[in-house]
């Protein structure tokens, strides 16, 4: 099956010289959550900004099912629900006349009951009457969500979601989104927080200085560029690392009761063996081991260091 | 064509006008009302009558066309400048909606805001002074004709426009004194000869002539001119339109 989003070679130069994207290209499955992550400046709005119309590129394609988003892009953009990262309203607005117009400005007619099932899903169905400025930063939030979704689209895309919000409002809109992946939406995500691709994600890709570092499953990322690393508890504090041990790159902790021996869980020899029965001939026995997986944050900032 | 979606822009507009229904409508009316007491009755008592029209009478074409050309202008350059100062034309540009129809949606209601006012500013003067439409067709006819290529250039200005600064500028130090020195309160025929062939550069007096023609059958230039430089005028906003979509001018660059 042919991918739902294909992005090719996608660059942008804008007219003041800088370049947002270069050459980027990503195919999108139908029904996934993919997060995109990068820091400030990366290319990831100006990548969603011209794959749903707001920004023209400068070379490259996208299409969406097969169409063309500039040649076809009366079907593109049907398909498409975009949350912008700025708290952008119509502070004069009631809930329900700016989700009204969105579904409208979208080319459909008038459909009040999925109006109210949208609402009453993001918990705005109370304020459907209340203008927009009188709302929260967090319900603003949710009022834009409520308008992408308004004509019912194929593909959602959020720029940065959650940025600003708490946390308890957070855990509501991953719920959301789950729900709407569940009814089948595809979903494309911004993020600053790796915690939030880490937990929603089906797919990460990395994006800096407008090139796609990497894209793979959010399982196998972790899994290909995962550290590991084993603590050791021990028996008797050490004050120093004996000699024999001085084969490993080992750390000691100040108090002299833990050793930890960070390894990579792909590679052919992770020296654990050897560790665990150099540790035996020189007697030092432990209590306790414990092992920890590097989190995507660590992964991230890695790759990043890399291609910087 | 997406209906709903021009209808949407349209009605949102409209609405936005509702809201600000006394600085969109009740202003001008005051301000005609004003003009129509200081020059009409006060100073207009002393000046004998134009070509056969009482001066007050006289005055009713061109105070029109002032209210029309700089509530069109202001209106349709607001309309889609505030959505691009405060980031809601993301939307809009999202939208399986073409260009054309933006333009549509925004031209055709900073148009209808316009003849709506310049209907109302009528019905007012109608209570000053004795009105008398020689060519009602021909005055609707003009009175549309203005208010949507003025609405087109004030959509023009609402994209250029980065600032409010400029927002403010082309109305208030071009359209103005373009309407003030295109014959609004005088007769071309009472400047100096020197001055008649300057004025005959001013595009806004080929509009207030024809637009007088249509009520009191007296222009300062022939009614046939008056309707090619309107349409001159429209088709050149409408290539500038088409050139701003071509090009995605401070829209989508």
């Amino acid at each position: 099956m042919a991918a739902l989003i294909e992005i090719d070679n996608l660059t942008k130069i804008y007219d003041n010289g800088f370049t947002a994207l270069k050459g980027v290209s990503l195919s999108i499955d139908k029904g996934e959550i993919i997060a995109l992550l990068g820091p400030n400046g990366a290319g990831k709005t100006t990548m969603i900004s011209i794959v749903c119309g707001i920004v023209n590129p400068t070379s490259g394609s996208v299409k969406i099912a097969g169409n063309d988003i500039i040649r076809d892009y009366r079907k593109t953009r049907a398909m498409i629900g975009l949350v912008p990262q700025e708290l952008t309203t119509d502070a004069f607005e009631s809930v329900w006349g700016t989700v009204s117009f969105s579904r409208g400005l979208f080319g459909l007619p008038p459909k009040p009951a999925h109006l109210e099932k949208v609402l009453k899903a993001l918990s705005l169905w109370d304020k459907k009457d209340s203008k927009i400025m009188t709302l929260s930063g967090g319900m603003k939030r949710r009022v834009l969500i409520a308008k992408a979704l308004a004509h019912e689209p194929d593909i959602l895309f959020l720029d940065e979601p959650t940025a600003g919000v708490d946390v308890s409002l957070r855990k509501d809109m991953w719920a959301t989104v789950r729900d709407l992946r569940e009814s089948g939406v595809t979903i494309i995500l911004t993020t600053h927080y790796i915690e939030e691709a880490e937990e929603m994600a089906d797919r990460v890709g990395v994006i800096n200085n407008g090139e796609i570092i990497v894209v793979e499953e959010k399982a196998e990322l972790m899994r290909k560029l995962g550290k590991k690393e084993v603590v050791l508890t021990l028996n008797e504090p050490l004050s120093a690392l004996p000699d024999a041990l001085s084969g490993f790159d080992l750390t000691l902790s100040e108090d002299g009761q833990q050793i930890s021996y960070a390894y990579v869980t792909t590679a052919k020899r992770t020296g654990i063996t050897k560790l665990l029965s150099a540790l035996a001939e020189e007697d030092i026995t432990f209590s306790d081991l414990d092992t920890k997986q590097s989190s995507l944050e660590d992964i991230f900032v890695s790759l990043v260091e890399d291609a910087a | 064509m997406n209906f709903h979606g021009v209808w949407a822009i349209y009605r949102f507009e409209m609405a936005r006008w509702a809201r600000t229904l006394f600085q969109s409508l009740v202003s001008p009316v005051i301000s005609t009302t004003l003009y129509f007491v200081v020059f009409g009755s006060a100073i207009g008592s002393r000046i004998s009558s134009v070509e056969g029209v009482s001066y007050g009478a006289f005055l009713v074409p061109g105070l029109l066309m002032l209210s029309l050309l700089t509530q069109s202008v202001s209106n349709a350059a607001f309309g889609i400048y505030f959505p691009k100062f405060v980031g809601t034309i993301y939307e809009i540009l999202s939208a399986p909606i073409s260009f054309i129809e933006v333009v549509m949606a925004y031209v055709g209601a900073a148009a209808s805001k316009s003849i709506v006012l310049g209907l109302i500013i009528l019905a007012t003067a109608s209570l000053f002074v004795p009105l008398r439409i020689a060519h009602p067709f021909a005055m609707i006819l003009f009175l549309v004709l203005t208010a949507v290529s003025f609405s087109l250039l004030g959509f023009i200005i609402g994209i250029w426009a980065d600032n409010f600064e400029k927002l403010q500028i082309v109305p208030l130090l071009v359209i103005t004194p373009l309407v003030f020195l295109g014959g609004s309160f005088y007769s071309v025929s009472m400047l100096p000869a020197f001055w008649q062939k300057v004025t005959l550069l001013n595009p806004v007096l080929y509009l207030i002539s024809g637009f007088r023609w249509s009520f009191y059958e007296i222009s300062d230039v022939p009614i046939g001119v008056s309707i090619a430089m309107i349409s001159l005028f429209l088709a050149a906003c409408l290539a500038i339109v088409w050139w701003i979509f071509k090009t995605g001018y401070r829209l989508k660059s």
